[in-house]
């Protein structure tokens, strides 16, 4: 990835990472991305509520600088496991807005062709190897991928992203300690938002940071505040460095919120109102960063509301784009389920 | 078919097998508990790991699910895992990983991906293991779309089977009877692949179809023997796939002899008995029969440890003699 040139980087020698590191081509980009998510999740819930799309969903608005900071120094090649919260990992590794919203709607131009829907949305082209609906069961799968590169020496990193509530699945801990055994080419991150659906970290979880259980497996433990873009950037390109360079696996803890429920079904009973208040108000990713990005001079008013309008045009066009695609034929339900053989 | 063959055990035949698709594809490489110089709870995998290197004969650490998962994104992002389970039973701890995910994934995405691989299942009484080592879980296996379920019953299979599988897209579960790894027979050398899917008629006859998996299906041979004896004449169908199972040559063997007795070790109720008593009721084959379906599969118990006791649980020679007698002479 093209960064900021050596004249520029030096004269924002005292800015946090990613004005250092990156370009504000790259920098406005990160929040047209970040927009993008918030906007897609406002977009698949109004979509929900209108009934044009089934099931259920589960919410990332909130967590976007998260998602974006990870995914920052990955390269097209690299993979990444998702979880059920995993729309904004989807966009943020390169997916396009249309053939998500196309899949939640169910239409064969989905990214699963409408046989996974929210909760197994994926991207392989991007190396978006899927969300996963069982918790902490994308964790194992990652480090299987993992393990594929250093035995082809594709030189690939893999991302497992996974929430607060998986670090106590036994997954977690099995795959969390192969990876380090093998030093595999691995970065664990959790986005801690507080609650496993209603249980919290507090009532859930021995230790006071997840980020502490990496000593049981000998790697580092990396805590970020998960709300501030360049933190979560800074820490996943470290990561990703001492990965690339056969040194091992990584445990990022992204202390995050998600600002909706757990799912649709969630009647927020196990929060109180000024909490949720507080984090919309005060901590919001997408504002944090477009505070600092204003401050910096890397945009004005202007381009952000130019960024808005772009972003609201691609989801009103994902959205029809959505609407117009064809359902799959009944006849093909038995489709996929094996590979197809000559 | 110029290969020389041998007389090899069945266990000698997989490590073949494994070493043949090592040698094939770089891709290929085995994961498991103990597999390397240990040599595999049943010395299955046995001196691989001097000849692969620990490498891609790879030791895991005693993570049931983590590994079956490690194994599932490896054959998702290019590689070919052979994995093997220490004991079938153990299948439990993984649940998550090959149920969930493994036969779900292709689907699930819309068939992006492919989940290429194979995992190995020692299975089955009779070694004094009790309870938690000696089960036979491959229904449960067989009740998942996306997987497939094999139990080859002779080193002749046992290597085809393998290399079949590992040549297939898809997850494809062994279930190896323990009590088969010693069992001799003849394999030839170099590559050849048995298909998965098709069953196999081990025994031509008149009177009656046996339908027998895994080492039950050398029992249904011994006993036929004994049966020919008294003028019965006993077809032997080996069913080899439980998942996606050959229902023509079952149908074709009951059209044939007009009775049906299904023959296999896991616990009898909800089991493959059920499975082929009812794709039989299903087909035009039911208005051949002469006489009631019977099924001999395990007692409704765990297994024991006591030896006569582990023996009374699963079917023997002398039940399937018994029950094929009665069932040809109409007692039943």
């Amino acid at each position: 990835m093209a960064g900021a040139s050596k004249a520029v980087a030096d004269s924002r020698a005292n800015l946090p990472f990613v004005y250092r590191q990156y370009s504000a081509e790259q920098l406005k980009q990160v929040l047209y991305k970040m927009y993008l998510i918030r906007r897609f999740e406002e977009g698949a819930e109004e979509s929900y509520t209108r009934g044009l799309i089934h099931g259920t969903m589960h919410l990332s608005i909130g967590q976007e600088a998260s998602a974006m900071g990870i995914c920052m120094p990955l390269g097209e090649d690299d993979q990444i496991t998702s979880t059920h919260r995993g729309h904004g990992h989807c966009i943020a590794k390169g997916a396009e807005v249309k053939r998500m919203f196309a899949e939640f709607f169910g239409k064969t131009t989905g990214y699963c062709k409408g046989r996974g829907g929210s909760m197994h949305i994926a991207d392989v082209a991007k190396g978006n190897l899927g969300a996963n609906g069982i918790v902490g069961g994308g964790i194992p799968i990652a480090v299987g991928a993992a393990l594929s590169s250093k035995m082809m020496k594709t030189g690939k990193v893999v991302v497992s992203f996974f929430g607060d509530g998986a670090n106590n699945e036994g997954a977690f801990h099995e795959a969390l300690n192969m990876a380090a055994v093998w030093k595999l080419p691995v970065i664990f991150v959790c986005e801690n938002n507080g609650y496993g659906m209603s249980t919290s970290t507090a009532r859930s979880t021995a230790v006071k940071n997840i980020a502490d259980r990496a000593a049981a497996y000998s790697m580092p433990g990396v805590i970020v505040n998960g709300n501030i873009f360049s933190e979560v950037a800074e820490a996943s390109y470290k990561a990703v460095e001492r990965a690339r360079a056969g040194e091992g696996p990584t445990l990022i803890e992204s202390k995050t919120y998600r600002h909706r429920g757990h799912s649709k079904s969630d009647r927020n009973r196990y929060r109180t109102k000024e909490e949720i208040e507080d984090w919309m108000s005060n901590r919001d990713p997408i504002t944090l960063f477009e505070n600092e990005l204003r401050e910096f001079g890397f945009i004005d008013d202007k381009g952000i509301e130019a960024i808005r309008d772009a972003v609201a045009q691609e989801i009103a066009d994902g959205i029809e784009f959505a609407k117009a695609s064809p359902s799959p034929d009944v006849s093909e339900t038995g489709n996929y389920v094996y590979t197809e053989q000559a | 078919m110029d290969a020389m063959v041998r007389e090899l055990s069945y266990a000698q035949a997989i490590q073949e097998a494994m070493a043949i698709a090592m040698d094939m594809d770089e891709r290929v490489f085995l994961m498991g508990e103990d597999i390397g110089v240990y040599g595999g709870a049943f010395q299955v995998t046995g001196d691989l790991v001097d000849r692969y290197g620990a490498d891609r004969v790879l030791d895991t650490p005693i993570s049931e699910l983590g590994g079956a998962g490690v194994a599932v994104g490896a054959a998702v992002t290019g590689m070919r895992p052979i994995f093997e389970f220490q004991f079938s039973d153990f299948a439990t701890l993984a649940m998550e990983q090959i149920v969930n995910q493994a036969a779900k994934m292709r689907f699930m995405l819309g068939g992006e991906v492919s989940v290429p691989v194979v995992m190995r299942f020692p299975a089955g009484s009779g070694t004094g293991a009790a309870a938690q080592h000696s089960q036979s879980l491959e229904a449960w296996l067989g009740h998942v779309p996306g997987l497939k379920v094999i139990q080859p019953a002779t080193p002749y299979d046992a290597k085809g089977m393998l290399l079949a599988a590992v040549a297939d897209p898809d997850p494809v579960m062994i279930f190896e009877h323990k009590l088969l790894y010693k069992m001799k027979g003849p394999v030839p050398e170099g590559y050849y692949t048995v298909p998965i899917g098709k069953a196999d008629i081990r025994r031509e006859g008149r009177d009656l179809t046996i339908v027998a998996t895994s080492i039950m299906v050398q029992k249904a041979l011994d006993a036929a023997a004994t049966l020919e004896a008294e003028g019965i004449d006993v077809e032997v169908v080996d069913l080899r796939t439980i998942r996606p199972m050959d229902k023509q040559t079952v149908i074709d063997s009951v059209k044939k002899t007009s009775r049906l007795m299904c023959v296999y070790e896991a616990v009898k109720t909800l089991g493959i008995g059920a499975e082929v008593s009812a794709m039989i009721a299903e087909s035009e084959a039911f208005d051949y029969l002469d006489a009631p379906i019977v099924r001999l599969g395990g007692a409704e118990t765990p297994i024991p440890y006591n030896p006569e006791l582990e023996k009374a649980t699963v079917p023997q020679v002398p039940d399937i003699i018994i029950a094929a007698r009665d069932l040809v002479k109409g007692v039943r």
